[in-house]
This record gives C-alpha cells, structure tokens and sequence, in this order.
C-alpha cells in the first residue's frame, strides 16, 4: 500500500501515460478539509466488464507486463478512499479514454499524508514519452484568498524551454519552477 | 521567490549548458533508470529518484541521464534501479534507499566500484520476455 497521496497520484499519471493516449490531464486540488486529484486521458479505455475487473486486485490485462496476471494500482486507490470515506470514480469508454478521480478527507485519522507533492508533480511531467500533460494545480482557501493558487503546467512548454526532460539538470529546473508557482502566496499547508 | 516563467526556464538552461560545455571531457552516457511501478512507488522509489537527482546535480555529473520506467522487475528488492555506463557492465540494484542512491552516485558512476551488498540479479525471465 503507498504511504503517502502523491504516490497514489503518481500510480494513477502512470496509468494514463501508458493507456496509448497522447493527452492527459490532470487536476490537483486542494482546500482546507480536501486533497483530490482528477487524471483524464485519451488513450484506449475499458468497457463495462474490464471496469469490473480491473478493481479486482487479481486482474489484468496482461498489456502492461505481459506474462503477470496481477495489478494493484487502481485496487490500492479504492482500498484508500474507501478506508477514509473519500470519493472514488472510475469513467471509462473502449477508444476513448479514462477519467478517474480520487478524493480524500483530511481530517480523516487515515487518510495518508500528503508527501512531497511538488516532486510528485516533477516525476509525473518528467516520465518518459510523447503525450502532452496539461497539469493544473488549484488551492482555495475561503478564509485566505492570498493563499490560494490555480495555475497551469504544459508539459510541451516545458520540453520547449528545457530541450529534454530526463536529465537531473531538466528535473531540478521543473522543480524550481514549480516551487516558485506555490510559492508565490507564501507556503501556506493546513495540515 | 519570484514567479518564475518559461523564459526563465530557458535562460537557467542555457547558462547551466554553457558552465557543462566546460566541464565535460566526453559524450559518453550515463544511465540511471529507476522503476516506478506499484511496487516502487509503494516501497519510497520517488524519494529514490530525487536523491539521484539532488546528488548527480550536486556532483555536476553531466552526461547522466536519469529515467523512470514501469516495473524493472525484482519487485521483492524495490526500489529497483538500473545503471548503465561505459567501462561498467549494466547493473541492477535493488534496495535502493536514498542513502543507497548517493552511494551509487559517488561509488558506482564516480569511483567505478560496484555496491555490493545491492547488487541483484538480471529481473525475471517473464518480465522480459512475456
């Protein structure tokens, strides 16, 4: 099970990058009583009945690593939410694409800390391929305007500017980046 | 801090890519490949990956790169990783903790000496070939 709510994060991005799809969204929200993040992309999709199976921790498709007959990803996200009384919700269309989002209560005694979010964000943008990753950040805090942020990463503006994003030098910049986005308002963490 | 924007972005690149053209002495590619799939993410492989990446820019080494892949395999040794370089036969380690990691980073791509106590076999023979 992972520790921490960027690595279930991490878990779902991979997902979707390695669906065949060549755009992928993803939302990362925040307030004071929630952490949820939205994962969308365009690639190939499930229907009904592979829904189904791929919640069963005892599935899957075999596409991913051929020969293996287990896949615990989306299992470990279900079991998490559930555990908290979070949101779960899985959409998907054969051809398509998956949206599948994963909300959690921060109050709740179990609900995992939030780890290093900023780096979970660097290794999502940084993963090896072609997709385009449009990556919005979102943080409201009614009583606190001032900390509250919603901005928006493209990774193809990203690639532009860094000429590659696999190389430690690429990773550190995309982290500074961002760290300076959050920054902005001041690092305001309610938890 | 300021706000920094994509053109800041590219002037940091490009005065870090004028101090590396100094420095380097050859082309030669370093590898450094870290497994992120359940089961690395699970056992702390994103703590992994950015030790690599704070110690390998501390060191200045400039011709490593430093990917993420899916499952290397060995799932009971994670986090796994895998280094490539020349003059070293391609390794798998495994147990690699961010302590581990700089180690990598200052025995095995800087000194040429394999860590020994982390050094796993080549994955399982359904990993590779399905």
């Amino acid at each position: 099970m992972h520790a921490e709510l960027g690595d279930f994060l991490s878990e779902i991005v991979q997902n979707a990058i390695e669906s065949g799809g060549d755009v992928i969204r993803v939302e990362i929200l925040q307030d004071p009583e929630h952490f949820e993040f939205i994962v969308s992309d365009n690639g190939r999709g499930i229907d009904r009945s592979g829904i189904e199976r791929a919640m069963n921790p005892f599935y899957s498709d075999g596409t991913k690593h051929p020969g293996r007959r287990v896949g615990l990803g989306l299992p470990f996200l279900v079991q998490a939410v559930q555990a908290v009384e979070g949101v779960f919700e899985f959409e998907s269309e054969p051809g398509k694409g998956t949206r599948v989002r994963g909300s959690f209560p921060l109050a709740h005694l179990d609900t995992p800390p939030l780890g290093d979010i900023v780096f979970s964000m660097v290794s999502c943008l940084a993963f090896p391929g072609t997709f385009e990753m449009y990556l919005r950040r979102t943080k409201i805090y009614p009583n606190n305007p001032k900390a509250s942020l919603d901005y928006t990463i493209e990774r193809n503006e990203l690639l532009d500017a860094l000429g590659g994003l696999e190389t430690p030098g690429a990773m550190a910049l995309i982290r500074e980046y961002i760290e300076s986005q959050e920054e902005e308002y001041g690092q305001i963490d309610l938890r | 801090m300021a706000k920094l924007t994509l053109d800041d972005l590219r002037k940091l690149r490009e005065e870090k890519r004028q101090a590396l053209e100094i420095r380097e002495t050859d082309n030669k590619t370093i590898q450094v490949i870290v497994g992120m799939g359940t089961s690395g993410i699970a056992a702390g492989a994103k703590r992994t990956l950015n030790q690599f990446m704070t110690c390998i820019e501390q060191y200045n080494l400039t011709s490593v790169s430093l990917r993420q892949t899916g499952s290397i395999g060995l799932d009971h040794a994670e986090p796994v990783v895998e280094v490539k370089m020349p003059g070293m036969p391609d390794i798998i380690y495994g147990r690699v903790d961010p302590e581990v990691a700089k180690l990598i980073v200052e025995r095995h791509i800087l000194g040429k000496e394999l860590v020994n106590d982390h050094v796993f076999d080549r994955p399982a023979p359904d990993i590779v070939e399905g």
